[in-house]
């Protein structure tokens, strides 16, 4: 027993019918220290995590609070031991204030009557502590997601959490509440209260944190020293292996020629005047801020969402694609941001997600060739290396990376032409971000279009030919290979939001 | 089937068993249930006389229970249908009453049955998908709608007298091939067609997909609308056919003859295993529902059960089987 230690979790291991989410994890958090927690998607961080907050009872293992030995947690036990988890979903009722949340579930009271003052006056304490500016009156749907967080966080340290977890938090965030987000953690370690940092931007961590543990496959890999350690040697501890390059070679493969997709000064969807061009072959990346409406922009092109004006071609055609259906049948793929939501139909086989878009084809008077769908899913997992027993699998027992794969697979067998991805690799693990850049060079290789929207900077410059910026609804820029630059890009990002300041 | 792969990797031998058992369970219901009625009834329950009986009675939950079945899967619930089958009855026999006496005329009032059953779904899937209303309440509201205008076209007279002029009427519940049913045919054939539509026709991954996931489903090109549309007009259209065989069956067409038929079929469904959560569910899960009410009916009359207390046994069965599919689908959750 050591008496630094808040938190301790000895040999976890958990398993689940036919599957081990965590073999033997093995967890210290010292008192007033950020811990950063690495590892792969499916690594187990959240049923480690959820073995703290008693969501998820471990097959074995002990639990240490304070010296305080547990075999299992309960959501009660949690918090009446000081320990609170930041989900990457907020517990909140929108309609509800900023004070009202706080105090969700446990309001103050005068006798059967809410003291809403009360409340409202240990909310703004709350908040003047953690050195943010909330009226403790506002509406949470009035709130920004950063500041959503930060009444989660509020709330924990009013309930006097001695370890804070955070899920990804940065994720949902823009640059600046990133960075306000930061100023808190950093507040809250000098107040001593111990903190378990998860991310898979590890920027983030080497910034925060004391100590990064790493996690993979279920197992614990090391503990690190932050200052003691690199990046190249925590992707390695991740992955298992040497990563040399972040972005794979690309042969020159643009068709100037043809022009695969010309957008003519379209409209629509809230977005203004979007007039751009992709040729085959080529990687055309959208940047911006969220918010920009680069997803709006692949709604409209995809027939999601109507057009008001102006003219959509494909392949030198005016196509005006009313619902997705007519997209697809075109030859126009989407490859959604929130995967689990609208990608990949999570429920169903690989084999049954593939063929989706194609049913119809491969039927013969309503009756599917079944011989034809499970070659077609066969000669897709072949090709993208689809990580999977059988192509029997459900599509939710895959991982964040295969799940990409098989919704890329599902465009390959439609026959799309034209690809777009909204934010391609987001929340996937470094390992399987590679393989998803290899598939997209695949593609533009085999003469097809890519339109790629995406947040990370790296992601945008490292993997497009040319760069379309957007801010505000409107086009600010538009960027060759040889004037990529992140400033630039930033700067463009941001520019209709600076003139109406300046204005 | 495809859990069970996983399943396989890890432990053998027990989690086999287990998936035997669990996969099989609602058989087992059926056998310690019939076993169980037959004890009560002094082996009255599985004689001749009343296995044709229960087949009658098994047929239109049956058929009901097939529309039913693709709705739910949907992730939808249609309360109309019991009111369709009222309708059906009235409109059926109103038609053979009222219009001259010659065959076509029996042809016709099939027809229009079978069309006022599509009509009435189609109307409820405009409702869900093109208007956007919860399915539980505008078939709510189809169902009040419909029962009160069966009630209107007689104002809640019985029709009856229909059978001497068309006695064919009798062919769809009384005929019988050797000694099946005919009724009982026709229920065999509409499982088989949906069993086929779910299993080898596009729709039925189509259904599958909607059920899981509505977004994600429009998104793979799926036209989820248009799917609901089928799908609702689907159910009411095996809710005239249950209605049919009802009319066949007693003879004489009653407004009071569908009235809480949603809730058996609903509970056939549901007790097969198919999530009122959508995307799960399989016919042969159905037929073993359809049976086990069916027989949980008959039994109870045979027993001579008070209705009331036949009521209480079936809501708790309803309650039961929601239940069981939800702990499952927690049980999956974490």
């Amino acid at each position: 027993m050591n008496e630094d230690y808040v938190l301790e979790l000895e040999h976890i291991r958990k398993e689940y019918p036919g599957v081990v989410a965590l073999k033997d994890v093995t967890l210290q958090l010292r008192r007033g220290e950020i811990l950063g927690l690495i590892g792969e998607n499916g690594a187990g961080k959240s049923t480690l995590i959820k073995c703290c907050s008693g969501a998820v009872i471990p097959t074995s293992g002990k639990i240490r609070i304070n010296g305080k030995e547990f075999d299992r947690m309960t959501p009660q036990l949690a918090a009446e031991n000081g320990i609170a988890i930041i989900y990457q979903e907020f517990n909140n009722v929108k309609e509800l204030s900023a004070a009202e949340n706080m105090f969700l579930g446990r309001p103050i009271r005068k006798g059967m009557v809410i003291d809403r003052k009360a409340m409202e006056e240990e909310a703004a304490k709350a908040f003047a502590q953690l050195r943010i500016k909330i009226n403790p009156r506002e509406l949470v749907k009035n709130l920004s997601v950063g500041y959503q967080q930060m009444i989660e966080i509020a709330k924990a340290i009013q309930q006097n959490a001695q370890v804070l977890i955070m899920d990804e938090p940065s994720a949902p965030l823009t640059n600046n509440e990133v960075e306000s987000m930061f100023e808190v953690v950093e507040l809250l370690r000098n107040r001593g209260v111990s903190i378990i940092y998860i991310s898979h931007r590890l920027e983030e961590i080497f910034h925060l944190s004391n100590r990064i543990e790493v996690i993979r496959d279920g197992e614990y890999v090391d503990t690190l020293i932050t200052k003691e350690a690199t990046v190249d040697q925590l992707i390695r501890m991740m992955v298992g292996r040497e990563m040399t390059q972040k972005f794979p070679p690309r042969k020159p493969c643009i068709d100037e020629s043809k022009v695969v997709l010309e957008l003519d000064d379209v409209c629509g969807n809230g977005d203004q005047h979007m007039s751009l061009k992709i040729h085959a072959g080529e990687v055309v990346g959208l940047g911006g801020l969220v918010g920009a409406g680069r997803t709006e922009l692949a709604q409209v092109i995809f027939g999601a969402k109507p057009k008001d004006s102006g003219r959509i071609l494909l392949n030198g055609k005016e196509i005006n694609p009313k619902s997705p259906r007519e997209a697809i049948d075109l030859g126009i793929a989407l490859v959604p941001e929130d995967r689990k939501r609208h990608g990949a139909l999570l429920g169903v086989s690989i084999k049954n997600n593939i063929n989706m878009p194609i049913y119809k084809r491969i039927s013969t008077a309503s009756v599917i060739s079944s011989g034809t769908e499970k070659a077609t899913a066969e000669k897709y997992r072949e090709e993208i290396q689809i990580k999977c027993p059988t192509i029997g699998q459900l599509v939710k027992n895959l991982s964040g990376g295969n799940q990409q794969k098989v919704i890329l697979g599902k465009w390959l067998a439609a026959d799309s032409q034209l690809i777009i991805f909204d934010e391609p690799t987001r929340g996937i693990d470094v390992g399987a971000k590679f393989e998803i850049y290899k598939l997209i060079n695949d593609l533009v290789e085999q003469g097809r279009a890519v339109l790629m929207i995406s947040s990370e900077m790296e992601e945008l410059i490292g993997m497009s030919d040319r760069i379309i910026v957007l801010a505000e609804r409107q086009m600010t820029g538009e960027l060759t290979k040889d004037q990529f630059d992140a400033d630039t890009i930033m700067a463009m990002a941001s520019a209709v939001v600076d003139q109406r300041n300046a204005g | 089937m495809e859990n069970n792969i996983n399943a396989k990797l890890e432990n053998k031998s027990s989690v086999n068993v287990k998936n035997l058992v669990r996969t099989n369970a609602i058989w087992l219901v059926f056998l310690i249930e019939i076993i169980f009625f037959n004890i009560f009834s002094k082996g009255t329950f599985l004689s001749g006389n009343n296995m044709v009986n229960i087949m009658r009675q098994v047929s239109y939950y049956g058929i009901a229970s097939v529309g039913m079945t693709f709705v739910i899967l949907i992730a939808g619930i249609d309360l109309s249908i019991g009111s369709i089958i009222t309708l059906v009855n009235m409109i059926c026999a109103f038609i053979l009453m009222n219009m001259p006496e010659n065959p076509m005329t029996f042809v016709v009032a099939l027809l229009v049955s079978l069309i006022v059953g599509i009509l009435i779904g189609l109307l409820n899937g405009t409702m869900v998908a093109f208007i956007g209303m919860p399915a539980l309440i505008a078939t709510f509201a189809a169902q009040t709608v419909f029962e009160g205008i069966a009630f209107l076209i007689t104002n809640g007279r019985p029709i009856s007298g229909f059978k001497k002029a068309y006695p064919a009427i009798d062919f769809f519940a009384r005929w019988t091939v050797g000694p099946i049913p005919i009724c009982a045919i026709i229920m065999v054939v509409c499982f088989a067609i949906g069993s086929f539509i779910l299993n080898k026709s596009y729709f039925g991954r189509y259904f599958y997909a909607i059920g899981g996931n509505e977004e994600a489903a429009e998104l793979s090109g799926i036209r989820v609308n248009k799917m609901k549309l089928l799908i609702y007009s689907l159910s009411g259209f095996f809710a005239s056919l249950a209605g049919i065989v009802l009319l066949s069956r007693s003879g004489s067409a009653q407004t009071t003859v569908g009235k809480g038929l949603e809730f058996d079929v609903i509970t056939c469904v549901v007790l097969g295993g198919v999530s009122v959560n959508g995307g799960v569910g399989r016919i042969s899960g159905v037929v073993a529902g359809v049976l086990i009410i069916g027989c949980l009916t008959n039994g109870m009359i045979l027993l001579n059960v008070s209705e009331y207390i036949q009521m209480v046994v079936k809501g708790l069965v309803l309650a039961a089987a929601v239940g069981m599919d939800c702990l499952s689908n927690k049980g999956r959750a974490t």
